[in-house]
């Protein structure tokens, strides 16, 4: 977390999440222990760890729903303790297993949150419209929740974010309990809201999907922010190295050239014509350069990205056996 | 420090929201049903009674309230006993099922302060049962012109509004109670059973409790049992105990209110009678103001069992 370190101070303009020794303590337990992060304008940020890491505590407390003990967090330049109106007028929560109420259609619960947020009607009716129609709930829009799935209950929270237009979407295991297929869906809306300049906080322990969508991600355990970078960055620190390049190829001295690449460490032959490289970024292109500049016959080039499952397994193992403890 | 915005904004929102939903529920509908059928049993028999003997009072319309014929209790001492089962059934699970739902922590990640939401719930509970008892009470007016052929005189009608403001006060008292009790437990049957057992025991058992603790506190004395009077502290001590239920105020100001011969709701010396016109009735201020302090005593019981519910939600953590 080298490169993410906080600087103290006034924090830079693209900087609209700021916590600074954030902690939250019930009784004598710290549950949130003093935690440091920033989060930059646009970017999707992952908040990792098992259950009761303190994940959910850090969120409510972004948004002034639960007592912070000690420190302190901005956001988008707000306290939410001192100015939780301010705060919760543009971020968008959609809260771990969702709730709506069954009784209304997608319709009617959205006009009242909508109505909450002090939209006018003709405001309310145009956003509520658009935003069922980007989740696609919109041909079911005026049947009441209680026959919805999980996922479209998922969808229909991503689509009261919308109707806010929030700057900062924060989801609290927004996938947890959906199929594959909801969750693959699920995803791309994320990705839609990204690209629309949206700030998201994804916390899960679903890390597969936490990979796909973070820019960035911290792991927590039990209060404390462990690790925090991107995947790769992480990758690099727990597992050694990033990147694992494998290519077969045919030609003379290929493993020399390959080995020669900056950025690689380690470059190893399994067979006459497959080696496996081990590099701290994605050298594809330059391994295909280093063959074809050894006249050598290129047929595969693969790489096994860095999951973040192996990163997770990695530290909490290596952690529980007091290995990597001071990482933090 | 100040905290931004009013602590207001939303609970319109939040009433009319909660308001469609009283009205339009099943269980609103059983309630209004269970009351109606009961006062209109309890009228029936008012009504035939004050037909049979057709007196020269001049409250006719006011006795309607008031007589009973056995094996039916009057009008007004049935809504005593049905009113905090209406705001018990409206209030027991006004906040523990947003819980529940996990609607709480998305309905407060909205740009709103607990308050509103709070706030919000009970004004439309009290409003549904407003609308409620208005809808009875012209019931009853219609009921007594249609059958007494009298019509009511304008002090008549300022007596009867006075019970209908009255009893929207004692069922703030039970809303508050048990809204109180919605928030302190977080699974909804608990808190229904716990706010039954409290309007059980203060509206069923606490009457018959109350004497025996008085006798107690103050002994009766055998030179009153003597005479065949009752013994005068005990007498005191058991109408200060009774008043700690709101069924006995609110007992208590409906007597005033609408017996307009009720002089007083105490025991009193023949002494203090003296010069008093016995059955005449008192004007309609002076009645009202012998109801006054059953009447701020409701309001006083709103306020503290409301206060009470909004520091335990304020305190109350979101997450489920």
């Amino acid at each position: 977390m080298s490169e993410q370190k906080p600087e103290g101070g006034a924090a830079s303009p693209d900087v609209v999440i700021a916590a600074r020794d954030l902690t939250r303590r019930y009784g004598k337990t710290s549950v949130v222990d003093a935690i440091n992060f920033d989060i930059a304008k646009g970017e999707v940020f992952g908040l990792l760890g098992p259950n009761g890491a303190g994940k959910t505590t850090t969120i409510l407390m972004m948004l002034g729903l639960t007592e912070i003990s000690a420190g302190r967090v901005s956001v988008l330049g707000f306290d939410p303790a001192r100015s939780p109106l301010q705060v919760k007028r543009r971020v968008g929560y959609l809260p771990d297993a969702v709730g709506f109420y069954d009784h209304l259609t997608a319709v009617e619960n959205l006009a009242y949150v909508a109505k909450l947020m002090g939209l006018s009607v003709a405001e309310r009716s145009q956003r509520i419209v658009a935003a069922l129609t980007r989740v696609r709930l919109l041909d079911v829009a005026n049947k009441r929740v209680a026959t919805y799935s999980r996922g479209m209950r998922q969808r229909l929270g991503l689509a009261e974010i919308i109707v806010k237009r929030a700057e900062i979407a924060i989801l609290d295991e927004p996938t947890s309990g959906l199929d594959p297929q909801a969750t693959l869906e699920f995803l791309d809306l994320i990705r839609e809201l990204k690209a629309e300049g949206v700030t998201v906080l994804l916390s899960s322990h679903m890390l597969d999907q936490v990979q796909r969508v973070c820019d960035r991600v911290a792991l927590f355990r039990t209060g404390r922010i462990v690790m925090m970078g991107s995947v790769a960055a992480l990758a690099v620190q727990v597992l050694g190295a990033g990147f694992v390049v494998e290519v077969e190829a045919d030609g003379a001295g290929i493993a020399r050239r390959l080995a020669a690449i900056p950025g690689v460490s380690k470059v190893e032959t399994i067979a006459e014509d497959r080696f496996r490289m081990t590099a701290d970024r994605d050298v594809r292109p330059d391994a295909a350069r280093a063959v074809v500049a050894a006249n050598g016959a290129l047929r595969r080039l693969s790489v096994d990205e860095p999951s973040l499952e192996a990163i997770y397994a990695h530290y909490f193992q290596t952690s529980q056996s007091g290995g990597v403890r001071d990482a933090a | 420090m100040r905290r931004e915005g009013s602590a207001f904004q939303g609970a319109g929102a939040v009433f009319i929201k909660e308001l469609s939903d009283n009205i339009s529920s099943v269980r609103m509908l059983m309630l209004e049903l269970l009351i109606v059928l009961t006062a209109m049993a309890a009228l029936y028999e008012a009504i035939d009674t004050l037909r049979q003997n057709t007196a020269e009072d001049p409250f006719l319309l006011l006795r309607l309230f008031t007589v009973s014929r056995a094996p039916l209790p009057s009008f007004v001492a049935i809504l005593g006993f049905l009113i905090p089962l209406m705001a018990i059934g409206l209030g027991f699970d006004l906040v523990n099922s947003e819980h529940n739902r996990r609607t709480l922590s998305r309905i407060l990640a909205q740009p709103i302060y607990r308050d509103a939401l709070l706030l919000g719930k009970y004004l439309a509970g009290l409003a549904t049962i407003a609308i409620s008892l208005t809808a009875l009470w012209l019931m009853v007016i219609g009921l007594g012109l249609i059958f007494l052929g009298v019509p009511p005189g304008g002090e008549e009608i300022a007596r009867s509004l006075a019970f209908l403001v009255i009893a929207i006060f004692y069922a703030g008292v039970w809303l508050s109670l048990a809204m109180l009790l919605s928030i302190a437990f977080r699974s909804p049957a608990t808190a229904a059973l716990v706010a039954l057992g409290i309007w059980l025991f203060l509206t069923v058992l606490w009457p018959m409790l109350a004497p025996a603790f008085a006798q107690m506190i103050a002994p009766p004395d055998p030179r009153f049992a003597a005479l065949g009077l009752d013994t005068p502290d005990t007498a005191i001590w058991t109408q200060l105990l009774q008043r700690f239920s709101p069924n006995d105020l609110f007992g208590e100001a409906m007597l005033a209110v609408l017996s307009p011969t009720t002089r007083t709701l105490g025991p009193v010396f023949l002494d203090q009678l003296r010069g008093a016109v016995m059955g005449a009735p008192l004007p309609f201020g002076e009645s009202v103001m012998i109801a006054w302090p059953q009447t701020v005593g409701l309001i006083a019981c709103t306020i503290v069992l409301f206060v009470a519910g909004y520091i335990l939600f304020q305190r109350q953590e979101v997450r489920a």
